[in-house]
């Protein structure tokens, strides 16, 4: 046994059993490993998959709060009077909308309409963005950026200067507030402001990559230690846990997020992934506009839905989706839903095939599973 | 921890002989790096199963896996407690949470296992090269 299927976002295992390579650290390593966490090789990265388990995890977050470290996120900044033109260029979604203050989900597009990454990008000033990137992508991300640079902008690979932590949950604010003299109400979803934490300088942002209500933080690493005890303190009392990427992957997909290299890739558009919210062709020209009008025009190979299973049975990653006996899809995430007690997913099929309430079968290890396509988000927090 | 009357194999399977009926589980080890277990897909009673080729899965939260059978034999009785509550496994691998009962088709085959002792060095070795 244990030939597990653990993946990272290229489709390698994210196991690392050779220790050949040299992996990446965050600042709090140390404290994830004095706290017992299991380890897990993700995109190049020593990162925790689990503290006390990926179902309590979950569960504190949907209930209570959880705490991620989640440092090994990539940071680009991009500056000077030609930042918001090379945002625009390389981007789907319309970065001139944004006040100061303000961020939003976008796509790093292809010349041919497909996902270099997706990120979000906050508006510090007219002059001065950050890109929040995935970790296995940020070094890519920062060269296809610097290669689209014809606007004169600077592009610093800026990750390396921030720790970022999330608090997630219910109770999320109120742990909080108990660090920091900024009123975080004032804070709305998707906005951030500058304030210290525990006496550190912070960026505080109203971001999430959970379905639920929370913060993500971003502060120089130096402080890492100290701002996650002081977290870890504040939210004792009402039951917050260090979560792991175990517990951010299934609340993720219950929330019907995308995941780098499952849902969306260099070979999906955004069509393709249902996010057309994100992908604003009244901006174009911009990197892949073409490609991506030429799409909608044409219409589309394939759609991404959510499906739930009918029995016990898990459709996982790489899966194949079978209608009418036919091989028609594929799995992009499949796991148990430890908050809605189901076992969900995510998959490509055919554009003719989404139909809500559509019963279609899971190839699973070559028996066929019964399951039907639900509407995404599978999870909506209660407001 | 590892029960002295157990034999081990190197995919982390655990058989307990009586007679000629061999009992089938997963160690301690193994629902530890599994995780959460949130399913069991099982064989048949009467089904014949070669020693070394899969019996079933684990399933966690995280990954699938497949259980790989110490010995060959006919399966005589599954553990009907882990259709309800597979979380078992995570909390008593080595006794309540047995997956599957076998009669042995060679009770001899059991002798090439590891002993306890055997195995506890075997996955502190495993830890090792977890951890370089």
């Amino acid at each position: 046994m244990l030939r597990s299927i653990f993946r990272r976002a290229n489709g390698k295992p994210s196991v690392n059993t050779s220790a050949a390579v040299e992996l990446r650290k965050t600042a709090l390593n140390s404290v994830h490993r004095r706290l017992g966490a299991k380890m897990v090789n993700f995109g190049g990265w020593d990162m925790p998959l689990e503290y006390s388990g990926i179902i309590a995890e979950h569960q504190a977050v949907r209930t209570r709060a959880g705490l991620f470290d989640v440092s090994h996120m990539g940071e680009v900044e991009i500056r000077g009077p030609g930042a918001l033109q090379l945002v625009q260029w390389v981007s789907c979604n319309n970065a001139a909308k944004l006040n100061v203050g303000q961020a939003h989900y976008s796509g790093l597009m292809t010349s041919r309409g497909t996902f270099v990454d997706d990120l979000l990008v906050h508006k510090f000033s007219d002059t001065h963005y950050l890109l929040c990137v995935n970790a296995g992508n940020q070094d890519d991300d920062f060269q296809h950026i610097v290669a689209n640079n014809q606007f004169d902008a600077e592009v610093e690979n800026s990750g390396p200067r921030y720790s970022q932590l999330a608090i997630q949950g219910p109770h999320a604010t109120e742990i909080l507030q108990k660090l920091t003299p900024s009123p975080l109400d004032s804070i709305r979803y998707y906005h951030f402001a500058f304030g210290k934490v525990g006496g550190i300088d912070c960026l505080i942002a109203r971001t999430g990559y959970t379905g639920e209500d929370g913060f993500e933080i971003y502060f120089a690493p130096e402080h890492s230690e100290n701002l996650w005890s002081d977290l870890q303190q504040a939210g004792e009392s009402v039951g917050m846990i260090p979560c792991g990427l175990g517990a951010r992957n299934t609340l993720r997909l219950e929330a019907g997020m995308c995941l780098y290299g499952h849902e969306i890739d260099d070979t999906t558009t955004p069509w393709e992934a249902g996010l057309a919210w994100i992908c604003k062709m009244e901006k174009a020209p911009f990197l892949g506009s073409d490609a991506l009008a030429q799409q909608n025009q044409a219409g589309l190979p394939r759609k991404l839905v959510g499906f739930e299973m009918l029995d016990k049975r898990i459709g996982r990653d790489g899966y194949p989706v079978v209608i009418g006996g036919h091989e028609t899809g594929r799995v992009t995430s499949g796991c148990p839903a430890p908050f809605l007690k189901k076992n969900i997913g995510m998959a490509y099929v055919p554009p003719n095939q989404t139909t809500i309430g559509a019963e279609i079968e899971i190839s699973v290890r070559g028996q066929a599973a019964p399951a039907r396509v639900v509407a995404l988000p599978f999870y909506k927090r209660p407001q | 921890m590892y029960p002295a009357d157990y034999r081990y194999t190197k995919q982390h399977e655990w058989i307990k002989v009586q007679g000629d009926t061999g009992t089938i589980g997963i160690t301690d080890y193994a629902q530890q790096e599994l995780g959460d277990v949130v399913f069991v897909d099982l064989p048949k009673v009467g089904a014949k199963i070669s020693g070394g080729k899969s019996l079933g899965s684990v399933e966690s939260v995280k990954a699938v896996s497949e259980i790989y059978s110490p010995v060959s034999g006919e399966v005589t009785e599954t553990n009907p407690l882990l259709v309800d509550a597979p979380e078992k496994i995570n909390t008593d691998p080595h006794n309540t949470a047995w997956l599957i009962k076998l009669k042995l088709a060679d009770p001899k085959e059991v002798a090439s296992l590891m002993d306890a002792a055997a195995y506890e060095a075997y996955i502190s070795e495993q830890a090792k090269e977890h951890s370089a």
